[in-house]
């Protein structure tokens, strides 16, 4: 069983082909990281994977559950087995942090108030932000937001992280605690789908790469086949930021 | 002198040409509008729908209900109950100066209590109500939109229409009665202030006066029409925000095109309602 296929996906958005036939398979516990340019089509690759969006061609397999085959009530069961963090974090701005963090255990799980409180906050302290239960989203920086919003994608322990450029405006050092977060939480058995156009972030996380370009994928296989590609653009992209 | 857009010396026939271009522009402007005023309408019915088949599902956020008439109730009150003794006084203040000519002062506090509980009541209620929560719900969950909240409820197995449309419609429909009553109430109360200044009238004989032409029928049917103008409030505003986009400019927009198109339907349903009432319950007339 695979823990996330793409099988011939196409989307476009009016003239604009987004995603054009696009395949690749990841296997549970890898660690695959989606590269490419801004506009090409990684951040909707997952929103293909959630069920937020279903691709005009293809299919995309969720522990082979066909996402875009799936009513409702079968796609949120799928859901609860992935967890995500959006690009710009997310948070449920009417609520603490801590109240985010509980949201999926108080609606997925049967656990006591206290339970949730304290898996919560367990939650936030390996993030780092164990001081701010009580702070609402606005309080916080950009780094915490997104550090809150991965404590919240983990809150279930899902299978599956979809993680969307964890390294984004955030300061190196900061990048470097999220990174070494999910590489933990790869080495406990969790698939990683991980989008980033940051290089030295992808190489130390990722197990399995594939590089978009316009919507296709120019390359596709291991950090070392992706370092000796002839594609110019290919090579490009792997020696920026000082990654080669 | 040539039509606009054409120039001197150009000559009838191009006057004329330019003249149909004008008016076939004007006509695709009007037909466009038109067409999107009756598929805004159809979504909208359509989105009132899907939350009444939804509301009857299974699972029941019942604790979201109850935090949203919370809300609602609890942040409204002070404005309605402020409005509702200011509307009493102004009634009464009227309702005296016509009364007054005819030698029926006795009347006012009848007079006022039938024009709070039938009509002015429920009326100013619902539009407060799109003003202030009406806004509010248009922009709390226009803003969800852009910043990709809903998105992030739905990645959480969490159906976002249920949890953030259903639920404010279920509450919004049980605080508007509640609402209601507390404004019939309020002008009741203001209307007393300003006879009791004037005349000086006990409050125990006032209230005996008000209540002396009122039926239940009034009363109930008054207040739970409010029931179909919270609906819809919270409908169209609901709407307006999940549909929201263009990032804050799309918010405010959302927020502000709640208010009027919830304002306009409900002053249209009262006039429905009030011919329905009156079709099926003719004593209420009085």
């Amino acid at each position: 069983m695979s823990a996330v296929r793409f099988d011939h996906v196409s989307k476009a958005f009016g003239e604009k082909k987004v995603l054009d036939d696009v395949s690749f398979e990841i296997e549970p516990g890898q660690a695959f990281c989606l590269l490419g340019r801004s506009g090409t089509g990684k951040s909707v690759s997952l929103r293909h994977i959630i069920g937020l969006m279903q691709p005009d061609s293809g299919h995309v397999f969720v522990e082979d559950k066909d996402v875009s085959a799936l009513d409702r009530r079968e796609l949120a069961e799928v859901r609860k087995h992935m967890g995500v963090l959006f690009q710009n974090a997310a948070l449920f701005d009417s609520m603490t942090v801590g109240d985010n963090v509980s949201f999926p255990m108080r609606r997925h799980t049967d656990w006591s108030s206290a339970e949730i409180h304290d898996r919560a906050a367990a939650k936030l302290a390996d993030v780092g932000l164990a001081e701010n239960f009580d702070s609402m989203p606005a309080d916080l920086s950009g780094g915490m937001k997104k550090r809150a919003a991965l404590a919240r994608a983990m809150a279930l322990d899902p299978p599956i992280l979809l993680i969307d450029e964890p390294s984004a405006g955030l300061d190196p050092i900061t990048a470097r605690e999220i990174d070494e977060l999910l590489v933990k939480r790869k080495e406990a058995g969790t698939t990683l789908v991980v989008v980033t156009h940051h290089i030295p972030s992808a190489r130390a996380i990722g197990d399995q790469f594939a590089l978009l370009h316009e919507g296709r994928m120019l390359a596709h296989g291991t950090i070392d086949a992706l370092d000796a590609s002839d594609e110019p653009l290919v090579q490009a992209f792997m020696r920026a930021q000082g990654g080669g | 002198m040539a039509k606009a857009g054409a120039r001197a010396g150009d000559g009838p026939g191009v006057a004329a040409t330019s003249f149909t271009l004008q008016t076939l522009s004007f006509v695709d402007r009007v037909g466009a509008r038109t067409l999107g005023a009756l598929e805004q309408t159809g979504a909208i019915a359509s989105f009132g729908a899907r939350a009444m088949v939804e509301a009857a599902r299974p699972p029941y956020d019942l604790a979201e209900v109850a935090r949203h008439v919370y809300q609602f109730g609890a942040r409204s009150a002070p404005l309605i109950i402020t409005a509702g003794v200011a509307i009493g006084v102004v009634l009464s203040i009227h309702t005296r100066a016509t009364l007054e000519r005819f030698g029926a002062e006795a009347m006012i506090p009848a007079a006022l209590a039938i024009a709070l509980i039938r009509e002015t009541g429920p009326l100013i209620t619902g539009l407060l109500v799109a003003g202030r929560v009406g806004a509010g719900i248009g922009a709390e969950i226009g803003a969800m939109k852009v910043t990709e909240q809903i998105d992030a409820l739905e990645a959480n197995a969490v159906d976002a229409f249920k949890y953030l449309a259903v639920t404010r419609i279920l509450a919004l429909m049980i605080v508007m009665p509640l609402l209601t009553i507390t404004m019939d109430f309020a002008g009741i109360l203001g209307g007393y202030v300003a006879e009791a200044f004037v005349s000086g009238m006990s409050w125990s004989l006032y209230l005996e006066r008000a209540f002396s032409f009122i039926t239940y029928s009034d009363l109930i049917l008054g207040t739970l029409k409010t029931v179909v103008f919270g609906f819809l409030v919270a409908v169209v505003s609901s709407h307006l925000g999940f549909t929201t986009s263009r990032g804050t400019e799309g918010v405010g927009e959302a927020s502000t095109r709640s208010v009027v198109m919830a304002s306009v339907l409900i002053i249209l349903s009262d006039v429905i309602l009030v011919k329905l009432i009156l079709f099926f319950y003719p004593t209420v007339t009085g």
